[in-house]
């Protein structure tokens, strides 16, 4: 495994049959037994639903590369949604807003790194903990209530339009090429490749792989700032509840993208296509009016079959 | 053989092994927590609230037990909280169609045991870890939980299958009899059986327990089962004493139960940690919640105290085992 593992550099062509049947055969299947599901309302309307998604999975993949894994994201984007909420409530500001969720995602971030790198705590049970932290304090901001009355700044996000592309499309497609950039064309970006392949040739050549692990993370907690503001102008209020679950949904776009829980390469158009996947897997069962309570069940069926098919890559 | 040689090969034995270390200051704190609750709190003392306790304590023991034998396998299970919540409505469903609470209590047992039994088989057979094959479960159950129930609550179950959740005998609540029971079958399990050795050494060393021909698959099995089965178990007593069963009932259960696990010094890595000390960490937990509660804080600080704990509980653990060696 050390010796695959050393060979981290992603193999595109072997995967792009997995996750790319798999969108092609939910598309299929619901074109048929989905009535509307190709029309192009509904299509786009997927697509700006996934927004949100591809804003959490992509960082996951960074994680999950680490061998590591994030399960407060969901908690956390709840907490700087209501952030987003409050204080853009009280200022009248958008900015400002985004700028406390951001600062508060990041500090939830570089806490999770900080308890998975240096105090060495398994990263599942730490970010367990965290998302108690995340959920207690949405919970204390909230009171348990709705932040209802935000500023028509903060709506207008979501339902704005630039040159005719909805803006949280703009934003997602950004995201993406800010990660592809990162991932695959930057020194820091082969750096976290070797941080779950091979961590000691990171130390060899004089890195801290602590330092990177809790950038990662960070990573992971800004880009939950910056979703938790599309969730809140999304909802036009803040909930206490947002973000529940979540973070599973990212998991399972980046399980069914193809990226290895335990050998560290991952590979982003593959998380893409894995949200895309998810996306409309939920809003086909949607569709044929299936309550979201068996959408939930379906992803999780997804997550498992998913995993068993990378366990029987890895063995292979 | 002589004296001398039993000497050098014997290494000298302290007065203490180092788990009754860990388990006596486990009692301290949690003697320490009483301590400051009954200067803090007028009511905390009363035989009502202790009885509240014990009785709030063994629901998240039952839970966390279970568990514990996962993590001594250097497993996790994810899934016990939803687990608890469908079988909780699942064996309600049964009582009210049947009217028979035996028939209930089986169906409870059974549908925790064959959720945990999937769990063992994901880890198992289709070598998925752990913490994401229960992840996965836990987020089906949570669905088929809510599906089934449709949104609606099931309550008023016949008088006489409450008396296990609500129930006094010789002044005592019938759940903490259970807690005793299911204590000393735990105990006894895990520290006087060749099988309880067994999951000791595969939670240590798999290879090493593969090696030495311990069914370590098999184990697993049973493992996993245990653990659902005993979250089976507490939603038939979760069941008895609400009085009501509804889709949601699993979400804050699965963290304290970990906690406990946690708090009890069982350790993530596998191989260490008692079933006896998860017992005090359900009841160190309790304590802090309870005496959350007294004083008047309100229930919304609950998740993030327990997040708190979870994490205080491991750090500690690692700090006293890394100087330990």
């Amino acid at each position: 495994m050390r010796e695959a593992a050393a060979v981290s550099t992603p193999n595109p062509l072997q995967r792009i049959p997995g996750v790319a049947m798999v969108l092609v055969l939910l598309i299929a299947l619901f074109s048929v037994i989905a009535p509307g599901f190709l029309s192009a309302a509904n299509l786009s309307n997927v697509l700006v639903q996934s927004t949100i998604l591809t804003m959490l999975a992509l960082p996951m993949t960074l994680i999950i590369m680490t061998e590591g894994l994030d399960l407060s994201m969901g908690a956390v984007l709840t907490l700087t949604s209501l952030c987003v909420a409050v204080v853009s409530l009280a200022t009248k500001s958008m900015l400002l807003g985004l700028g406390a969720g951001l600062l508060v995602g990041t500090a939830f971030g570089v806490a999770n790194g900080w308890l998975v790198a240096i105090v060495g705590i398994p990263p599942f049970v730490a970010t367990l903990g965290t998302l108690g932290m995340a959920q207690g304090l949405s919970l204390i901001v909230s009171d348990g209530q709705s932040v209802v009355g935000i500023p028509h700044s903060v709506r207008d996000i979501y339902s704005a339009t630039l040159l005719g592309v909805p803006v949280p499309i703009v934003m997602a497609l950004v995201t993406y090429a800010a990660f592809h950039g990162l991932l695959y064309h930057t020194r820091f970006g082969t750096y976290i490749f070797a941080l779950g392949g091979n961590r000691e040739a990171l130390r060899y050549a004089g890195l801290s792989p602590n330092k990177l692990l809790i950038a990662v993370y960070a990573i992971g907690g800004a880009m939950a700032g910056i979703a938790g503001l599309l969730m809140t102008a999304r909802m036009n209020s803040g909930h206490p509840t947002a973000g529940l679950g979540l973070e599973f949904d990212a998991i399972a776009a980046v399980a069914v993208g193809g990226t290895s829980f335990e050998r560290g390469n991952g590979w982003l158009l593959g998380t893409l296509l894995g949200v895309l996947s998810v996306g409309v897997l939920r809003n086909g069962l949607n569709l044929i009016s299936l309550p979201s309570s068996v959408q939930v069940a379906s992803v999780g069926v997804l997550v498992i079959v998913a995993l068993f098919l990378d366990g029987l890559r890895s063995r292979a | 053989m002589t004296d001398i040689t039993k000497d050098a090969i014997a290494p000298p034995r302290s007065f203490l092994s180092q788990d009754a270390i860990q388990v006596f200051y486990r009692l301290l704190a949690a003697f320490l927590i009483c301590a400051a609750l009954a200067v803090l709190s007028d009511s905390f003392l009363s035989l009502g609230n202790i009885l509240n306790v014990l009785r709030q304590a063994s629901l998240t023991f039952f839970i966390a037990s279970g568990l514990t034998l996962v993590v001594l396998t250097a497993g996790l299970d994810l899934s016990v909280g939803a687990n608890v919540a469908l079988s909780a409505c699942i064996a309600g469903t049964v009582i009210h169609k049947t009217g028979s609470p035996a028939l209930g209590i089986l169906t409870g047992l059974a549908c925790g045991g064959i959720v945990g039994l999937l769990n063992g088989i994901m880890v198992t057979a289709l070598r998925i870890p752990s913490f994401i094959a229960t992840y996965g479960m836990l987020w089906v159950l949570n669905g088929l939980a809510y599906w089934y129930m449709a949104g609606e609550t099931l309550h008023g179950f016949p008088a006489g299958f409450r008396q296990i959740g609500s129930g006094y005998l010789f002044g005592l609540p019938i759940p903490v009899y259970l807690l005793l029971v299911f204590l000393g079958i735990g105990t006894f399990f895990a520290q006087r059986t060749i099988w309880g050795q067994e999951i000791y050494a595969i939670g240590a060393n798999p290879v090493a327990a593969r090696l030495s021909g311990i069914p370590v698959a098999r184990r697993l099995l049973l493992v996993y089962a245990v653990s659902g089965t005993m979250a089976g178990l507490a939603s038939i007593i979760f069941l008895s004493r609400l009085n009501s069963a509804e889709a949601d009932i699993g979400e804050s259960l699965t963290l304290p139960a970990i906690a406990a696990v946690l708090i009890g010094g069982t350790s993530l890595f596998g191989g260490v940690g008692t079933v006896f000390g998860t017992f005090i960490g359900a009841l160190i937990l309790t304590l802090v919640l309870n005496g959350m509660n007294l004083l008047s804080v309100s229930a919304n600080w609950q998740p993030l105290v327990t997040g708190v704990i979870v994490i205080l509980a491991v750090w500690l653990d690692m700090k006293t085992r890394r100087r330990a060696q």
